[in-house]
């Protein structure tokens, strides 16, 4: 009898990506980060090693609380890739942190991810991996 | 109005015909092929090409690459290289190196095997990329499909945009693909089920592959490729071909940004140039081949190129209106089936030069009666995260 394959694998970040990886590293200790210009104040996101807006390079780590609003998602029904197949339906959605970064991420734990909408409020839930933790999102009531 | 400017002209297409080459033909071939079709279209011989135009498909070092295989020593290489929309930047600096004076007859060549290959260009998951981007969004399992998804989420979530509106874009596309034989000897190749004309219903009953966008309203992927031939005012008058001048041509790019606007492309930026540049208002356009790699996109770069307001796409389309037996209502929209029902081998672009020229030569499977000016638009790259747009403005005289 032949061995049980292993199950497919979420495909994660590099650590060794120049602009990236400080902000993985920072993803062991479940803390979500992005970056903020000192000289100008612009926010920067995806990370880098310098400012989107005014180019220089005095940008500090600042580490979001985890909350947001779905800007826009797709629930994915169709995909060839081994791991994500095994996970359809899921959903993909722009993130919009309360900080203002916007990131990309899946929302999980809806028993139906079609019932999720625009505007829904989320808020990070960490999938911990041996080198790094992935931030995916979770919907939480909205205040009243 | 500024008098327009008549520095280059298309002079030679060629639309490579097969959808399926059965793994026989490789995508450098398609190119070759195609550019002696597109010489002999112009009249034009291998020893007049002096300027070459690539995306680099075939890979490696791209523009010494493509010189060598085709035997050819350039004066001019331009290897341009932002996806579907890489052929209508190719146009614009054609006509710019021409009239520059660095060329006289540029090459623009596509070859592609994604079919044969069996490509998942719209659902294969991508891995961690050596680009910071890949690197923050690839864990997420978005696939191609899901990126425009999330623009037509967005513009039903903003505008009230419905899916009826949506498969409006489908549905007049598949009845101009019913009318090219081509189109439909692509859609039997491709073995698509019931080829037909197809219904509002039709396509929002279909499968959904990405919440909101269902199988209708995604593009094939097909095997193809094919080749332009732009050359110098001099020139062009002398080609077999009545010439079709480039009037105008505008470039961007769009990318995520904290707090932007997904529901509007980098076709805002380069389609007020273009159109600036020809001294052509958007209401006098006949012909709008517009990169439908999904029926948001097409609605989407509407708006943004000023056919109608943000927002007022949806009710724009509705009635049929993008039909090519409709053109007291505005342009006819990809007259030639469009990706979405005749030929999407993953970089369209060029094929949206081939079907304008032949509207405005009076050559297409949909003809408008006395077409004068078209538009190119390619977007390439994703349009709910990044991508870049060209359009150009065509005309005869
Ligand atoms: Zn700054």
């Amino acid at each position: 009898m032949s061995e049980s394959p292993l199950p497919p694998k979420r495909p994660l970040p590099k650590l060794t990506e120049a602009d990236t990886a400080e902000f993985w590293k920072r993803t062991r200790d479940q803390q979500l980060s992005y970056q903020q210009c000192s000289d100008c104040d612009e926010i920067v996101f995806y990370p880098r090693h310098h400012c989107t807006h005014c180019l220089g390079n005095n940008l500090e780590w600042r580490t979001a609380s985890g909350k947001g609003t779905v800007y826009t998602f797709s629930v994915i029904r169709q995909s060839y890739h081994p791991f994500f197949r095994s996970r359809l339906p899921y959903a993909v959605a722009w993130i919009d942190l309360e900080e203002g970064p916007r990131i990309l991420s899946n929302v999980v734990g809806l028993a139906d991810p079609a019932t999720l909408e625009i505007g829904q409020s989320v808020e990070v839930e960490w999938e911990p991996h041996e080198e790094l933790s992935i931030p995916l999102f979770k919907p939480v009531s909205a205040p009243v | 109005m500024s008098a327009q400017a008549r520095d280059a002209a298309i002079v030679g297409i060629h639309e490579y015909p097969s959808r399926d080459v059965a793994g026989l033909v490789s995508p450098l071939q398609i190119k070759a092929a195609s550019a002696a079709q597109a010489l002999a279209d112009a009249g034009l011989g291998w020893q007049d090409v002096d300027a070459i135009y690539d995306a680099g498909e075939g890979g490696g070092m791209a523009g010494l690459n493509i010189a060598e295989y085709f035997g050819l020593k350039p004066n001019v290489i331009d290897t341009t290289s932002v996806g579907g929309s890489s052929y209508e930047y190719h146009a614009a600096h054609a006509r710019r190196d021409i009239a520059a004076g660095k060329a006289r007859v540029a090459l623009l060549t596509y070859g592609s095997t994604a079919h044969s290959n069996a490509q998942a260009i719209g659902v294969g998951g991508r891995g961690g990329g050596a680009h910071p981007a890949d690197n923050m969004e690839s864990f997420s399992g978005m696939t191609l499909v899901a990126n425009y998804a999330m623009v037509a989420r967005r513009h039903m979530h903003e505008y009230g945009t419905t899916s009826r509106q949506l498969a409006e874009i489908s549905t007049a596309t598949r009845a101009h693909a019913m009318r090219n034989p081509q189109a439909v000897k692509a859609m039997e190749d491709l073995e698509f089920l019931d080829i037909r004309e197809t219904t509002l219903d039709d396509v929002v009953n279909s499968r959904m592959i990405a919440d909101p966008l269902h199988l209708l309203e995604c593009c094939m992927i097909s095997d193809g490729g094919g080749a332009v031939v732009i050359a110098a005012a001099d020139v062009a008058r002398d080609c077999r071909n009545t010439p079709v001048w480039i009037l105008g041509s505008g470039e961007a790019t769009k990318y995520t940004e904290n707090g932007g606007d997904i529901t509007t492309s980098a076709a805002a930026q380069s389609g007020p140039s273009a159109f600036a540049e020809a001294g052509v208002a958007p209401a006098e356009i006949d012909i709008a081949m517009i990169y439908d790699s999904f029926s948001i996109t097409v609605l989407a770069l509407l708006e943004d190129l000023g056919f109608c307001g943000k927002g007022e796409g949806g009710a724009w389309v509705e009635g049929g209106r993008l039909r090519f037996d409709r053109p007291q209502d505005g342009p006819a929209l990809n007259t030639d089936g469009g990706g979405l029902s005749s030929n999407h081998p993953g970089m369209r672009g060029i094929f949206l030069l081939i079907e304008a020229v032949r509207q405005l030569r009076g050559e297409s499977c949909s003809q408008v009666s006395g077409a004068r000016l078209a538009i190119a638009h390619g977007n390439g790259g994703m349009l709910g995260s990044r991508h870049c747009a060209g359009s150009v403005i065509l005309g005869r005289d």
